[in-house]
């Protein structure tokens, strides 16, 4: 299964954005998964540098995991304020907490504009960008979160520990495939 | 599986403890039957809370879900209650299995269904179907392909 649409400006890229290879995760704030999975990114980012170009879509199961989508919301609303990377990290890092008072605190943390965010928060545009982050989660055949895309190609076995990393190793995966 | 093109079996099943849910009488909406091993399987991404998550791209297909497994009605209410699901899960229960296998989707050995999918038209017509390793999900790309060049078809002709 490959990547529909691919990465594009509406996207949230962290690192290099010439690398040579690109992660894409769809996750879903309030998934223990998602959580475990998100330190064993860092640790990839670290290891790849430059070489590493990191994108997270939302797919939010919104009946088992009902903050989840305004724990998106919310980091679209601190990406309006160019902060987008701090609010995805603390809310991974707190994802216990994600009841509206709680993204009010980080947002306090983050030094978000507190009006501005609150304000956002309400902005269906946002709830709308990630529902395409769903929607397109759905065309390019997510089944559960987290799933992983590189180089715009689904990656379809288990991603705990260093097996992702080591995968990118083995492969020596350098060329995109679009 | 059963191939493409003839009229899928018709069939009544538990929808509820109390109620029962007769294939025929969802002429004029398309169905997506959705043949899955059993209740509670332990992941959060599972299938039918993916699918509990897409109905709203469903209906606009005028396209409704369906689960069906051998688990007891009783088991299936726990189910939906637990996670929240808003479209009917059917037990295929007694005589176990017996639907399954008019669809070629019962799993002998292990006395389950397999995990199959099948899109029925409006007229009760099968149009597509997909058969999936039993450990895998499925996903529901190929049910919304499936739908939209449906969808394509009959505006062409209505052309």
């Amino acid at each position: 299964m490959s990547l529909r649409p691919t990465v594009s400006e509406r996207d949230h890229i962290q690192g290099n954005k010439e690398a040579v290879i690109e992660l894409v995760e769809y996750g879903d704030y309030q998934c223990p998964h998602c959580g475990r999975a998100y330190p064993i990114v860092k640790r990839m980012q670290e290891e790849l540098g430059d070489q590493l170009r990191f994108v997270f879509r939302n797919f939010p199961l919104t009946n088992i995991h009902p903050e989840a989508t305004m724990a998106a919301v919310a980091t679209e609303a601190a990406a309006l304020q160019n902060k987008y990377w701090e609010m995805h990290d603390i809310i991974f890092e707190n994802q216990d907490q994600l009841a509206k008072d709680f993204l009010l605190d980080y947002a306090k943390a983050i030094d978000l504009n507190i009006k501005k965010f609150e304000k956002d928060l309400e902005d269906t545009a946002l709830t709308e960008k990630v529902r395409a982050d769903f929607e397109s989660g759905i065309r390019s055949g997510v089944n559960a979160t987290p799933t992983f895309f590189i180089n715009g190609e689904k990656y379809n076995n288990g991603w705990e520990g260093d097996r992702l990393l080591e995968y990118i190793k083995a492969n020596k995966i350098s060329v995109l495939h679009y | 599986m059963l191939p493409i093109g003839i009229i899928a079996p018709d069939f009544e099943l538990y929808s509820t403890p109390d109620q029962k849910l007769r294939l025929s009488d969802l002429r004029n909406k398309k169905v997506i039957l959705a043949f899955y091993p059993a209740d509670w399987s332990p992941v959060c991404g599972d299938q039918m809370a993916l699918y509990n998550e897409m109905l709203q791209y469903f209906y606009k297909h005028n396209a409704v879900m369906i689960g069906i497994s051998v688990d007891s009605k009783w088991s299936h209410l726990a189910f939906i209650q637990s996670h929240k699901f808003h479209f009917p899960l059917l037990s295929d229960f007694e005589p176990k299995g017996k639907v399954a296998r008019s669809y070629e989707a019962y799993d002998e050995e292990t006395g389950a269904c397999e995990r199959a999918l099948y899109v029925i038209d409006e007229r009760g017509i099968i149009r597509w179907n997909y058969l999936s390793p039993v450990g895998i999900n499925p996903g529901a790309d190929g049910i919304l392909d499936a739908l939209e060049e449906m969808d394509q078809v009959t505006t062409n002709l209505s052309i």
